[in-house]
């Protein structure tokens, strides 16, 4: 640490956390929390309440004095319950003693693998638009990010060659999020099989970000772990946060080689020592319990995507058809989309994220959560109809 | 996909949904939606559309009570005559058949307990075939047609999340 030089007092910030800016929606969230009876469809977590068995589940072990910090990785049952489900969905099985990690969030686990698997100039792909966490988490590792634009024309689907354009061949490894933060992307079976030969032939380690993918709407969610020679060398992120509406719970998962979560392990255990023990419990029984509940929510979820899209379409404005996750990413009516969204939250009290905010390839869009009531979702796109008339 | 479910589906949501909206969360045309409806409405699986009030949060008084309903048949009356006879009363808001301790539960409503006592005691007792009732006035309502009551609309989350 240098002390005492003209970058004003003791306390020096490291040169890689100055090296990432503010988030990109600061400025944007600062502008929205001074007004009042805003109709945000910026809000990316669910806007159901995790179903009350799990939250039960939670009361009964702080009622029983369950305090104390779990196993590092994660309880035992509850790793079993997270390789269980996999093996069922997926046909993917993972030892739960050596390849399974519990964590406080898919973000935790996400920032747990870029500490753990990427060194000081290592170059890490990201796939882009993306969950505004991946750039600075390999940044703040020590690592290179290189921005993979994917395009609206490919429906913001990943693809071979925007993975060469982008000079993807000489990373080390790649993120990936599907269904996708803030497109609302899914990708097919043949096109995950695309990615998988790409990052095979190209020796790329793959982090998948899959937290949501039971918000999947047509078709079915293929993991990257499930392709033939993936598995050695992806790690899946997962967790509660989305699908069964617990963001506030902070629990995730890892899914990985055991020699990875290991190695994230070794971090995890001297940082956030084990994931929270209350949402553990929660978490068992929501895994175990409350598939009912994500049916619901997902039918719900989908119904505002159909009626979104729908009313954008009727204003003319251009949205690719989302088919996952609860967003959709539309293009903007002007040429300006941070301009744009700071006019419509002035005139009409409705927020929308700007799409550069979600790096290359998000300009020129809005992000726009359909997690709201539908109420406010009807009243939301009522404004953004009058705004853009 | 089964429109008919779907749009039923919708409606015990909020009957308030207009038919345009239905269709857009459908993915349906609306011409199928609004057929949907109108075959829903003329076979009677629709009976009518009622808004769900908590009546504590407005001024105007309702007092609702639930009264057990002990009757007794004979060869000429069934329950299905009894029924018929109750559910003219304008007070009775439900009225089921039951299995258990009871025959038929009825939910009545009225502008005050007093009312609400007199008519039981009046219209309902003396029936020929009721045998007893007994009267549970509502308290407090909590939750009704699956919404529940209260403030229901804090949304605390932050505005702007990634």
């Amino acid at each position: 640490m240098n002390e005492g030089t003209d970058r004003g007092g003791p306390i020096q910030l490291a040169e890689r956390v100055r090296r990432v800016p503010p988030s990109g929606i600061r400025r944007f969230f600062e502008l929205a929390e001074e007004m009042d009876d805003v109709i945000s469809l910026g809000v990316g977590e669910p806007d159901f309440t995790a179903p009350w068995r799990a939250r039960q589940a939670a009361i009964e072990s702080l009622e029983r004095g369950r305090t104390s910090y779990t196993a590092n990785r994660g309880t035992r049952e509850l790793r079993e319950a997270v390789a269980a489900d996999c093996r069922e969905r997926y046909g993917l099985d993972y030892d739960p003693h050596e390849e399974v990690l519990v964590t406080a969030g898919a973000s935790e686990g996400i920032d747990l693998a870029f500490r753990a698997l990427v060194d000081p100039g290592d170059t890490v792909a990201v796939a882009q638009p993306s969950y505004v966490s991946y750039v600075p988490g390999v940044v703040f590792a020590g690592g290179e990010v290189l921005p993979v634009p994917t395009r609206v024309e490919d429906d913001f689907a990943l693809t071979p060659e925007v993975l060469a354009e982008a000079g993807a061949e000489e990373a080390d490894a790649l993120v990936m999020c599907y269904p996708n933060n803030p497109t609302g992307a899914t990708l097919t079976r043949e096109q995950v099989a695309a990615v998988a030969d790409f990052a095979r032939e190209h020796d790329l380690a793959v982090l998948a970000d899959e937290i949501y993918s039971e918000l999947t709407y047509e078709g079915e969610h293929v993991s990257v772990a499930t392709l033939e020679g993936m598995r050695e060398r992806t790690i899946v992120f997962n967790g509660f946060s989305k699908a069964y509406a617990m963001t506030g719970l902070r629990l995730g998962y890892a899914l990985g080689p055991a020699e990875a979560i290991g190695a994230m392990n070794r971090v995890h255990q001297y940082t956030m020592l084990s994931a929270p023990t209350t949402a553990q419990h929660a978490a068992l029984t929501a895994i175990e319990e409350c598939g009912d509940e994500v049916v619901e929510m997902r039918r719900q979820y989908d119904r505002r995507r159909k009626f979104v899209l729908a009313r954008f379409e009727e204003m003319g404005i251009d949205c690719f058809e989302a088919t996952g996750a609860f967003y959709v990413f539309p293009e903007c009516p002007w040429d300006d989309a941070d301009a744009f969204a700071e006019a419509l939250l002035e005139a009409e009290s409705v927020a929308m994220v700007p799409g550069k905010a979600f790096g290359a390839g998000g300009e020129g869009h809005l992000r726009a959560s359909y997690a709201t009531g539908f109420d406010d979702l009807r009243e939301a796109m009522d404004r953004i109809e009058r705004f853009v008339g | 996909m089964d429109t008919q479910r779907d749009v039923l589906d919708l409606l015990c949501e909020n009957a308030r949904y207009d038919t345009a909206d239905i269709a857009r969360q459908l993915g349906a045309p609306e011409e199928e939606v609004a057929a949907a409806i109108d075959a829903l409405e003329s076979d009677g699986a629709i009976r009518g559309y009622q808004a769900v009030v908590d009546w504590e949060s407005v001024a105007e008084e309702r007092v609702r009570a639930f009264v057990e309903c002990n009757v007794t048949l004979d060869r000429e009356t069934g329950y299905d005559d009894i029924a018929a006879r109750l559910v003219k009363f304008d007070e009775v808001r439900t009225l089921r058949l039951v299995s258990g301790d009871y025959d038929f539960a009825l939910t009545v409503e009225a502008d005050s307990m007093s009312e609400l006592s007199r008519f039981v005691s009046e219209q309902i007792a003396p029936v020929p075939e009721v045998t007893q009732t007994v009267t549970h006035f509502i308290m407090e309502s909590y939750k009704e047609a699956g919404i529940e009551f209260g403030d229901g609309h804090d949304d605390d989350r932050l505005s702007v999340t990634p």
